[in-house]
């Protein structure tokens, strides 16, 4: 049997608009979960209080702000590292076998699991140098795992600014530094900032780096210094889940929707800030 | 009296040797063409006067070029006070994307004015200089890449003009433009002259002829005539430069 053109163009978009379709589903399903079980839980409660009766009742408030801090603790770290080894490569190096190398290592770094990351931070922050389990230490292991996206982003991002821009400084008698101070990051932010959000939002979700380096299981007090433990919610949700006997689902798929939800925010501004950004460039 | 002397000047990139044995003087507060056909090397030669070519891998020179009668290819040289002093308009227009003007306080911000009375007066007299201030006195903070072609290539000439150079250095200025506009920008080059040595690399023949006090004409590298604009056009010389002018090859 011969198919006319037409069939199969007709065939071809419907087995990509089914594909598309297969993509969205999980997101959906997903969320439709976590909404169905665990919006009943979501309460001023608690999002406020602490967990109470070994944690089958009450709030995950001391969990929030955990992941607050660890995020923050990883901003901190990973953005200035990052943007600066960006810089680095994008306008400073050479061509050599140590650009190479650092080119190598960002690649690998981006597919080691991230177990690997906790441990290696367990090893490096925790036992080394003596940080201990806490703030500091989890907020440096998330650090490190996310630098490979920050650099992959900020890279992409300068390397995107048109090389006139630079002539024409460096043709004003305007240094190299303060070209790239003044000329290339201000029209790289929006796709280093885009990078670094979506590197947060992913270190906001991970259980396994902080779980020998910052989290713990139950805390009777917020932290006081990045020298203290702090709870989060992934590792929260870790434990509502496997560790304590009798937990209601519902404050379990509670748990898991604020996670998401947190995630799912800083995604968005992230994309608002592209859409924002995006909107003023035109070259 | 000369402004810049080029003596037995070569650059390479490379292995490949893109100027050979250039020797040009250049007259103070006049414009100098420089005109051959693609590839001859008009635009090394023009970038090697604030040594652009320093920012381009693998590049070597040898022989001199004197500004004010000093070698800018000697030791130690304070680039930044060189390209301040030699700046240069590029083909493109090429606004940053900021405001009118933002584009212009640029350069003087960079090098230390942060008075905004001073900035404001900078700005002013830039635009002046280029015929936009009237135009665009109202309309400062508007973004700079809205502007017509031809209105953002005289901005980027007053962006120029705001770190008070000496030499002004043009690359093809006027091939983004129409033939309105570029007859406009032709216009403010004559009358730059006034303030500002000018070396003006073109395709444009007639434009060498309407814009240049002399003009040089470069073939595979090489110098190979210099002269008043007039007799170039007029009794040139060199066979080849002949040959090129009545477009034979070019
Ligand atoms: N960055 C570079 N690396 C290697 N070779 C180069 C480089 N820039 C220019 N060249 C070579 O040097 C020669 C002169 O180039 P140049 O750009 O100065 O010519 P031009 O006269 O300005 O040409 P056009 O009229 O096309 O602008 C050309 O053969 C070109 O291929
Ligand atoms: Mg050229």
């Amino acid at each position: 049997m011969k198919i006319s053109p037409q069939a199969k163009e007709k065939i071809a978009f419907l087995v990509l608009g089914i594909a598309t379709c297969l993509v969205l589903i999980p997101v959906f399903v997903i969320i439709f979960i976590l909404m169905e079980k665990g919006a009943q839980a979501i309460s001023w409660e608690f999002l406020t209080a602490k967990p109470r009766m070994g944690m089958r009742a009450g709030g995950i408030f001391p969990a929030i702000v955990g992941t607050v801090y660890l995020v923050l603790g990883t901003v901190t770290a990973a953005l200035p590292l990052g943007l600066f080894a960006a810089i680095y490569l994008v306008e400073y190096a050479k061509g050599n076998w140590l650009t190479r190398m650092v080119e190598v290592a960002i690649v690998n770094l981006a597919g080691v699991p991230s177990v690997v990351y906790g441990l290696f931070g367990m090893g490096l922050f925790v036992i080394f140098m003596k940080l201990g389990t806490s703030i500091l230490a989890g907020s440096l292991t998330l650090a490190i795992m996310i630098l490979p996206v920050i650099i992959t982003a900020s890279r992409e991002a300068l390397s995107t600014v048109p090389q006139s821009f630079r002539e024409v400084s460096r043709a004003l008698g305007v240094s190299k530094w303060q070209t790239i101070w003044h000329v290339v990051l201000p029209n790289a932010i929006s796709g280093i900032l885009t990078g670094t959000i979506l590197g947060v939002s992913r270190a906001a979700g991970e259980t396994a780096p902080i779980l020998f380096t910052a989290a713990a299981f139950y805390l009777p007090k917020l932290p006081q210094s990045i020298f203290d433990q702090c709870m989060a919610l992934p590792y929260h949700l870790y434990v509502l889940s496997t560790q304590v006997p009798n937990v209601n689902p519902k404050i379990q798929y509670g748990t898991a929707l604020v996670l998401v939800g947190l995630v799912f925010f800083t995604n968005l501004v992230a994309i608002i800030i592209r859409a924002r950004f995006r909107a003023r460039k035109q070259w | 009296m000369n402004k810049i002397d080029i003596r037995n000047f070569n650059l390479y990139y490379g292995n490949f040797q893109a100027l050979i044995n250039v020797n040009l003087s250049i007259e103070k507060r006049m414009v100098t063409a420089l005109i051959g056909p693609s590839g001859c090397g008009k635009s090394t030669l023009l970038r090697s006067l604030n040594r652009m070519n320093d920012l381009i891998e693998g590049v070597k020179v040898s022989g001199e070029v004197k500004i004010d009668d000093r070698n800018i290819y000697e030791n130690g040289l304070d680039l930044i006070q060189l390209r301040k002093k030699v700046g240069m308009v590029f083909q493109r227009p090429n606004p940053f994307p900021l405001s009118i003007f933002d584009n212009i306080a640029y350069g003087p911000r960079l090098h230390g004015i942060s008075k905004k009375i001073r900035l404001q007066a900078e700005v002013e007299h830039a635009l002046e200089r280029v015929h936009l201030w009237d135009d665009l006195k109202d309309r400062l903070n508007r973004y700079a890449l809205n502007l017509s072609l031809e209105q953002q290539q005289r901005l980027c000439i007053a962006r120029l003009l705001a770190v008070t150079p000496d030499v002004v250095l043009m690359d093809e200025p006027c091939s983004a433009l129409d033939p309105v506009s570029t007859a406009k920008v032709e216009e403010l080059i004559y009358e730059l002259k006034k303030h500002y040595t000018i070396v003006i690399v073109t395709h444009n023949m007639q434009q060498a002829a309407r814009v240049s006090d002399k003009t040089g004409v470069m073939l595979l590298g090489e110098l190979i005539e210099y002269g008043e604009t007039a007799d170039i056009f007029t009794k040139p010389a060199d066979k080849r430069t002949e040959d090129y002018i009545t477009g034979r090859f070019g």
